[in-house]
């Protein structure tokens, strides 16, 4: 499903993932901790094809093909999401428009059937309900004047919306309380599926009590330097990132 | 005296052999001969003059026009091919800046509105309008007021009976045809509302794509106490087209003016208002949005003046330009002395969409009153790339994206238009132009 290998990648001149390497595959639930300035938001936008973010070296493999050929929106309709870390504010554009112009461009992309506004609108109501969406959000603006919050959860409800294959949260759990991150984390949950792979990509240990992955990796300086299970995300807790550095062999980055 | 250009030269020729409606009447023909003298005097607007500053008529200055187009009360026009949406209820239909009433309707018209054809009024009645005609060349007015005041030969006398609440908007509607040559129209309306009349008007310009006409449209406008008048312009003036709008609008007190421009045609397109807050608690509020490719040119000038106490005014305008398109905005709020308790704001946004494309603005406030509130903003920019990745990073297409944020920066000017349909259309005309723009 998803591949990386020896991926390096550098953002304004400055090298930030230095040979990552990763597998994931369908119905998996993998976490990727690690302190600040580690590269966890960069692992996420490089996946998404982010402009400024340019790939060095190594490869992307997404369902035997080259994710790193292609543009964003085509790994969009390939099956990729990604929750964003900041969902941007946009004036003037409905969020129901928005998602619907976004479902329809990945079904085209991917010679299904578009959805006319009445079948569109029968599928938003059943997600807005599965998801304990707040219906009003909808005709707003997208994300304009939400609660962080609310712009979370609309991230999720996109994602519940646009049914992706491989979802990348990027600190999803970032300025939650903890209602809502139980609110976000049950929407997450009630997503997980055989074919579904998820890379929850977090700061804390506290989302994962929540969302419960199947593996846990660290990582440090650009690279994974130590895979888990879950229980590795309870040890991080408790001893805090400078524990792995120091389980971490000096000189391994040869 | 500036040396006669060509096209100061084919304007005085004009003047000379021109026969205009009321001429003969003294008043009338005094005040025609000041204007041209003082056109003689100033010529055309250089940039010299802060509210040309941005716009260049030199290569116009080089052209000669005939004035006016002896066949347009005749000629043929089709007013659906040139894209004018079904309308209901009254409309007034110009061509080539003649009044025709073969393509107006004008019988649906409510009681207490009263529609004439400027020409008319001078040939039947024209001592009424002595008081808006006469007049002497002041500060406030450049070359082509002069003109039209020298020049005129039809527009649109609009009356609204006080206490007249009229229901559904009047249409006005200015066609540019292909004429033998290209001719500068002069056209002046005159409105007034009455205490308390309310009125919507919704203009529309549209055009023959080459007709290199110039018009020179000059609006004065007169709101008694209280009048409410909303006035929408829809300008889609033909490609090669070159519109000069003025528009002076006087509040009296608690009178209300809203306008709405969308401003998307023409080849060269300036428009002037000033809006006279005379009276107290008067109300102005502008909103515009223009959208520019190719090598247009347009050039927004909003002028309010506090005069009257607790008086407000807002504006808020958005400009796209694309290709070698040049977009200028210049928004000044004059609070004068005794304008006590004055609230004005003047915002102005602006997107450019090619490194060729070019807009200036400049808000500008000049307070001389106490417990005043003003404010102002204006920027330009490029669209936001964090928001192009988020919509991308859904699926949706770097073109459409674009095209969607575009349209969503534009669609703030069309806030407050209450009519569903006309919302509607503008954001249609909207849509329609931007595909281009953001190729």
């Amino acid at each position: 499903m998803l591949k990386i290998e020896n991926l390096h990648a550098r953002v304004a001149g400055k090298e930030i993932l230095k040979g990552l390497s990763l597998e994931a595959k369908p119905g998996e639930v993998h976490a990727i901790m690690g302190p600040n300035g580690a590269g966890k938001s960069t692992l996420g936008n490089v996946l998404a094809g982010r402009p400024g973010y340019e790939v060095t070296g190594g490869s992307v493999g997404f369902d035997g093909s080259n994710l790193l050929e292609l543009e964003p929106e085509a790994r969009a309709a390939a099956g990729l999401f990604l929750a964003f870390q900041y969902p941007v504010e946009i004036p003037g554009v409905n969020n129901t428009y928005f998602l619907r112009a976004a479902l329809n461009a990945q079904r085209k992309v991917r010679g299904e059937t578009e959805l006319d506004s009445m079948q569109f609108l029968k599928l938003v109501r059943e997600k807005v309900k599965a998801m304990g969406m707040t219906p009003e959000l909808l005709n707003r603006a997208v994300n304009e004047g939400f609660s962080g919050g609310e712009k979370k959860r609309n991230e999720v409800f996109q994602m519940a919306l646009l049914e992706p294959r491989l979802a990348i949260l990027d600190e999803t759990d970032s300025g939650l309380d903890i209602d809502a991150l139980k609110l976000v984390a049950n929407g997450v949950n009630s997503l997980r599926s055989p074919e579904r792979t998820f890379l929850v990509i977090t700061h804390y240990q506290r989302l994962l009590d929540y969302i419960v992955p199947d593996f846990v990796h660290v990582l440090a300086d650009g690279r994974i330097v130590e895979s888990g299970d879950a229980q590795l995300a309870r040890e991080l807790e408790a001893h805090g990132y400078a524990w792995v550095r120091e389980r971490t062999p000096a000189g391994a980055e040869a | 005296m500036n040396t006669a250009t060509p096209f100061v030269q084919s304007m005085h020729d004009a003047a000379a052999s021109l026969r205009l409606p009321g001429s003969g009447l003294a008043w009338l023909d005094g005040a025609r001969a000041d204007a041209l003298h003082g056109f003689a005097e100033r010529g055309l607007p250089d940039q010299h003059n802060e509210l040309w500053k941005y716009t260049s008529l030199r290569a116009l200055s080089q052209r000669a026009y005939v004035v006016g187009d002896a066949e347009a009360a005749w000629r043929e026009v089709d007013l659906v091919a040139l894209g004018l949406p079904a309308l209901q209820g009254p409309r007034v239909v110009f061509v080539n800046g003649v009044l025709r009433t073969d393509l107006s309707s004008l019988d649906a018209l409510q009681e207490g509105v009263k529609v004439r054809s400027l020409a008319s009024a001078l040939h039947e009645a024209p001592e009424p309008l002595r008081f808006l005609l006469d007049k002497r060349a002041d500060d406030e007015d450049d070359g082509f007021t002069l003109l039209n005041r020298a020049l005129a030969a039809d527009g649109l006398v609009l009356n609204v009976a006080a206490g007249a609440v009229v229901p559904a908007p009047l249409h006005i509607v200015h066609v540019g045809v292909a004429a033998q040559t290209a001719g500068a129209l002069h056209v002046r309306s005159l409105v007034e509302l009455g205490e308390g009349a309310r009125l919507d008007v919704v203009e529309h310009h549209l055009g023959e794509p080459e007709t290199g006409h110039l018009t020179n449209l000059v609006r004065e406008i007169d709101l008694r106490e209280r009048a409410q008048l909303r006035w929408t312009v829809i300008q889609r003036a033909g490609a090669d087209a070159t519109l000069f709008q003025h528009s002076k609008v006087r509040l009296h007190d608690d009178a209300v003016f809203d306008l709405h421009a969308l401003e998307l045609g023409g080849k060269l397109v300036r428009h002037e208002i000033r809006a006279d807050l005379a009276g107290a608690r008067a109300r102005c509020g502008s909103r515009g949005a223009f959208v520019l490719h190719g090598r247009q040119h347009a050039d927004m000038e909003v002028l309010v003046t506090h005069r009257g106490r607790d008086t407000q005014s807002t504006a808020v305008w958005r400009g796209v330009a694309d290709d070698r398109a040049r977009g200028v905005v210049h928004g000044r709020i004059l609070v004068l002395p005794g304008a006590d308790g004055a609230d004005g704001s003047f915002y102005n946004k602006n997107l450019l969409l090619s490194p060729g494309a070019e807009i200036d603005t400049r808000p500008a406030l000049e307070i001389y009153a106490d417990e005043v509130k003003a404010n102002h903003g204006a920027t330009v920019g490029q669209l936001d790339e964090r928001v192009l990745f988020y919509l991308r990073s859904r699926g949706i297409p770097l073109e459409l994206a674009r095209r969607i944020l575009v349209r969503a920066f534009c669609t703030v000017a069309l806030d407050g238009i209450e009519s569903a349909p006309l919302r509607e259309h503008c954001e249609t005309l909207l849509a329609e132009q931007l595909p281009e723009v953001a190729a």
